[in-house]
């Protein structure tokens, strides 16, 4: 049946390809293309990043010093920074929007939206998304929600600072803190925008794998990078709509007077109207996101590291069905395990030890994949290309990262380490760090994809991949020990009593790491603007790479493929294949087979 | 508004770069290069500072120990916590353990198979036996994780009154901590936020005769070897009452009253007398005199030595002083106990004046 829509599609297609005439807006702006659609989401992904990334930089020089003086916090923060000095107000700030733009737009729309884009398409052999117009709708709608956020910057009383969690009575009541006015209002139509895009690219994303794949591309023959697209929207569509919920319910009682989440308050001298609403209420809400959001980020991460993996060690990724039955297993539990988040919040005990249980129990299929990464290095013969270092890098974080979670993942130990910098060092390497190379290992990989066969150049890209490496390490592995010795997180000094004055040189090491991480980012800037204008054009499939994508044309057409789209008669990991009479790789000097090569003579039959 | 405006001008100027950067692209040819792939050279270089990196790793993880081991958390004070302790080092230790020994295979991997012209590659796809052992591994190790730390969390969370624990409410608003006692009876009021009115900050039932033995401070005195049975309470907004010390911490909600028992096992006294909080309150010391000398040079006073106390930090982003929202906390011995509770204001007493 799938043959046949296909057939239709490929007919509809190529009319279409002739007849129309691109206008700038209808190529640039308001393009339906996906691969232009891709490109959008990168750029816009990578703009809110700097920003995100800049105000980690402000937020660290308070931490670090707290009593210095920066002129930098002046011209940034402008009556926040007055005499050099952060506001109290502004440090809160600054961390939650920092949270809010790296965890959603960058680490969701940057990566998922990006990536989804330009390979669900180009991989499974589609011509472009099922629908084009709600593609370009969900970039749109991404795109407002950005400027809405970028907007509530400048707002009189300051953006939203409750933290990314925006835990009311604090984000609901502008009386507990000057961020909860305005700025609050502007963070929750933002986020409000951003999850209609998200769920409008994430259906999308479902029904394009599920009905677009062409002739041969069953579904244990595609991508890994699929697998992991596919299931990230799935659980993008489970888990978004809970937060718009917990979203709309938040602006009833913050402007009609409801009392979903606010009870017994006594604040500024008066007694709220408010009774019988739950802030726990609005915990359990936003952590069904809020947790399924971090696999959210990291899923993609995972299916573009085992491509890139497979890829450039020239050999199949190890495990490959357990691999989708891993990623299968992370997402249904990625569902039950909220509650890791509410241990010390008042929650029944009880629920504590059910959520212990299912939370442990992510560990079993991130330790397989984690191994099978590990497997597929062995004997291969690895081609160190810069996507290939983040992808080692990736699951370096990923391992160190993840295990701490074994701690926080344990009730009985939560309770000490519960919103300490133990949990900031811990996700900040697991997803945070982690998502960030799956972003930048995509980028160096299918950079030529993406802007028509220019590639990044890869010395900048060396520098890039190391001082990202060590400064990410220097600043997560001390920031453990700060958060052992008890130190609470969002705390704007920790000097103004003394039982933490021992800390502060960890802060500054942690700092200057930062700054020195920060300086990488800047050689990637630059690698990223001037390749896409002067970048070296390099082969149409540089990597030597099995998957689709690199049978496509260089130049974007809108269609993908010049002539009828290819069939595909393997899956995608036949690297360093040999022959029957194991003399040769199947196709003699090459040691890769196309997807679209059928079945050679000389050849095996696996079961894929 | 102007800032804006100067962000907006960066956007549209950097537009302007891009559109003039395309037609200067326009006029180039096109040519096919492949000096941005990896080399052989590449390849060797990168896979010798793969194994750099697995040492910069090992080396930054005993640095950082040596050096900072000395600002951790010291022994645990309550009963409950020692138990904690004792599972945060089992599963340090296998964390440590797998950790060391993954990221080992990583780097090492990525170092010994990196790329060499004409070699092949193992083409190998699967190995179910493998999977199974590294399937089994963590689920054999995990289970022995999850039953040990849900013992350790039922009997922590288990909170009843069996053992006639002291009942002690925890008031958190911005910013800053009460503590009421139950007084003689050990039964806390009827309290209420509508109720606060004057000096009934905590907005306690007056009519209730629960609460009229109640007392309320701001200085958190606990006897050493009693049972402590905290309820927790919230006037605005989200607040939580974490006492590192003590490996207690819980929420405090507005609308509800959460809970937390432990039981102290060493005075403040004797935490004093701790090798551990010795050393880190020296350095301290020694921190704040380099700070009071550069504050003397100023002509401003200089800073007091400082002694070590038991501290209650509020852990819950809850505005502006967040971070100095704190209370002192004092573990002293039954008879201290009895003597400095004897010397507080009840509230009936408080209210009459």
């Amino acid at each position: 049946m799938s043959e046949q829509a296909n057939d239709h599609e490929v007919d509809h297609h190529d009319d279409h390809g002739h007849h129309h005439k691109e206008t700038f807006i209808t190529k640039y702006v308001f393009s339906q293309d996906h691969k232009m659609i891709s490109r959008q989401y990168l750029i816009t992904g990578l703009f809110m990043g700097v920003i995100g990334i800049a105000m980690s930089m402000l937020f660290r020089l308070q931490l670090a010093w707290p009593d210095k003086q920066f002129t930098v916090y002046e011209i940034f923060l402008g009556k926040w920074g007055e005499d050099g000095v952060m506001d109290p107000n502004i440090y809160l700030a600054l961390v939650t929007i920092h949270g809010t733009i790296m965890v959603f737009f960058v680490l969701t729309a940057g990566l998922s939206g990006t990536f989804s884009n330009l390979l669900i398409p180009l991989q499974i052999g589609a011509r472009d998304m099922a629908s084009g117009f709600l593609n370009m709708l969900s970039y749109w709608l991404f795109f407002l929600s950005s400027v809405i956020m970028v907007l509530s910057l400048f707002v009189e009383a300051g953006p939203a600072s409750s933290g990314w969690t925006i835990y009311p009575p604090l984000s609901a009541l502008p009386q507990a803190i000057p961020g909860s006015g305005t700025g609050m209002t502007l963070w929750l139509v933002s986020m409000a925008i951003f999850i209609a895009s998200s769920l409008l690219a994430a259906l999308n994303y479902i029904v394009t794998v599920i009905n677009l794949r062409t002739k041969g591309m069953s579904m244990t023959r595609l991508p890994l990078t699929i697998w992991s697209f596919f299931i990230t929207a799935i659980i993008g569509v489970v888990s978004f709509p809970v937060l718009l919920s917990a979203v709309l319910m938040l602006i009833m009682d913050r402007s009609f007077g409801t009392s979903f989440f606010l009870s017994d308050i006594y604040i500024a001298g008066e007694v709220l109207h408010n009774q019988g609403g739950s802030p726990v209420l609005f915990e359990h809400l936003f952590w069904f996101l809020g947790h399924p959001e971090v696999y959210i980020v990291i899923l993609p991460a995972m299916g573009i590291v085992s491509e890139i993996m497979a890829t450039n060690s020239r050999k199949p990724i190890f495990g490959y069905r357990a691999m989708i039955a891993s990623i299968l297993a992370i997402a249904f539990l990625s569902t039950i395990v909220w509650g890791h988040h509410m241990f010390v919040t008042g929650m029944n005990p009880f629920l504590g030890s059910v959520f212990t249980f299912t939370t442990l129990l992510i560990a079993i299929p991130s330790a397989v994949k984690a191994f099978n990464w590990i497997t597929t290095l062995w004997k291969g013969n690895l081609q160190m290309n810069t996507a290939m270092l983040f992808s080692i890098g990736f699951v370096s974080t990923f391992i160190s990262g993840g295990l701490t979670g074994i701690i926080l993942g344990d009730s009985a130990l939560d309770i000490n380490v519960h919103d300490t910098y133990f949990v900031v060092a811990h996700f900040h390497l697991v997803m945070g760090i982690s998502a960030l190379y799956g972003l930048f290992a995509g980028i160096y990989h299918w950079f030529s994809k993406m802007f028509e066969g220019r590639m990044l150049n890869k010395n900048l890209g060396y520098v890039h991949f190391w001082i990202t490496a060590i400064g990410a390490y220097g600043v997560f592995f001390p920031m453990h020990f700060i958060g052992m010795a008890g130190l609470p997180r969002r705390y704007y000094t920790n000097t103004n009593f003394p039982y933490f004055d021992d800390l502060a040189d960890i802060n500054v090491v942690i700092t200057l790491f930062a700054l020195f991480a920060a300086v990488g980012q800047l050689v990637f800037m630059y690698n990223f603007i001037h390749s896409i204008f002067y970048g070296k054009k390099g082969p149409k499939n540089p990597w030597k790479s099995t998957t689709l994508e690199w049978t496509a044309k260089v130049k974007h057409i809108h269609g993908n493929w010049d002539g009828p789209i290819p069939h595909v008669h393997r899956w995608s990991y036949d690297y360093s294949k040999m022959n029957k009479d194991r003399s040769d790789y199947v196709i003699p000097g090459q040691d890769y087979i196309p997807q679209d090569i059928p079945l050679q003579e000389n050849e095996d039959e696996l079961q894929n | 508004m102007t800032a804006f405006l100067v962000v907006l001008v960066i956007i549209l100027f950097g537009v302007a770069v891009w559109q003039m950067n395309r037609i200067f692209q326009m006029s180039k040819p096109d040519r096919s290069d492949t000096s941005e792939i990896a080399s052989e050279k590449d390849n060797n270089l990168h896979g010798y500072l793969m194994l750099g990196f697995i040492f910069f790793i090992y080396i930054l993880l005993i640095v950082c120990f040596w050096k900072w081991s000395e600002v951790l958390l010291p022994v645990s004070a309550s009963e409950h916590g020692l138990e904690i302790d004792q599972l945060m080092l089992v599963s340090m230790i296998l964390i440590f353990i797998t950790g060391i020994f993954t990221e080992w295979l990583l780097f090492y991997f990525a170092f010994k198979y990196r790329g060499i012209k004409n070699k092949k590659a193992l083409f190998y796809a699967d190995n179910h036996k493998l999977e199974f052992i590294w399937t089994i591994i963590p689920v054999i190790v995990l289970a022995g994780l999850i039953i040990y730390g849900l013992f350790t969390w039922t009997e922590i969370m288990d909170i009843n009154t069996d053992d006639d624990p002291l009942v002690v409410e925890l008031y958190a608003y911005q910013f800053d901590w009460r503590a009421r006692y139950a007084g003689e009876d050990n039964t806390l009021g009827e309290a209420n936020v509508r109720l606060i009115e004057g000096v009934n900050q905590l907005g306690v039932d007056i009519s209730d005769p629960n609460a009229q033995d109640d007392i309320v401070v701001n200085e958190l005195h606990l006897p050493l070897g009693r049972k402590v049975l905290f309820k927790m309470r919230s006037q605005d907004v989200l607040h939580s009452a974490y006492m590192p010390h003590f490996r207690a911490q819980m929420n405090c909600v507005p609308g509800m009253v959460t809970q937390f028992a432990f039981t102290p096992i060493m005075t403040t006294q004797e935490m004093r007398q701790e090798d551990h909080i010795i050393n880190k309150v020296k350095k301290i010391n020694y921190l704040r005199r380099k700070e009071s000398i550069k504050l003397a040079a100023k002509g401003e006073e200089p800073l007091e030595p400082y002694e070590f106390d038991y501290l209650l930090l509020c852990n819950k982003i809850c505005g502006s002083n967040h971070y100095n929202m704190q209370m002192k906390i004092i573990v002293e011995t039954l008879e201290e106990y009895n003597v400095w509770i004897a010397q507080q204001a009840t509230l009936a007493e408080t209210l009459k004046k």
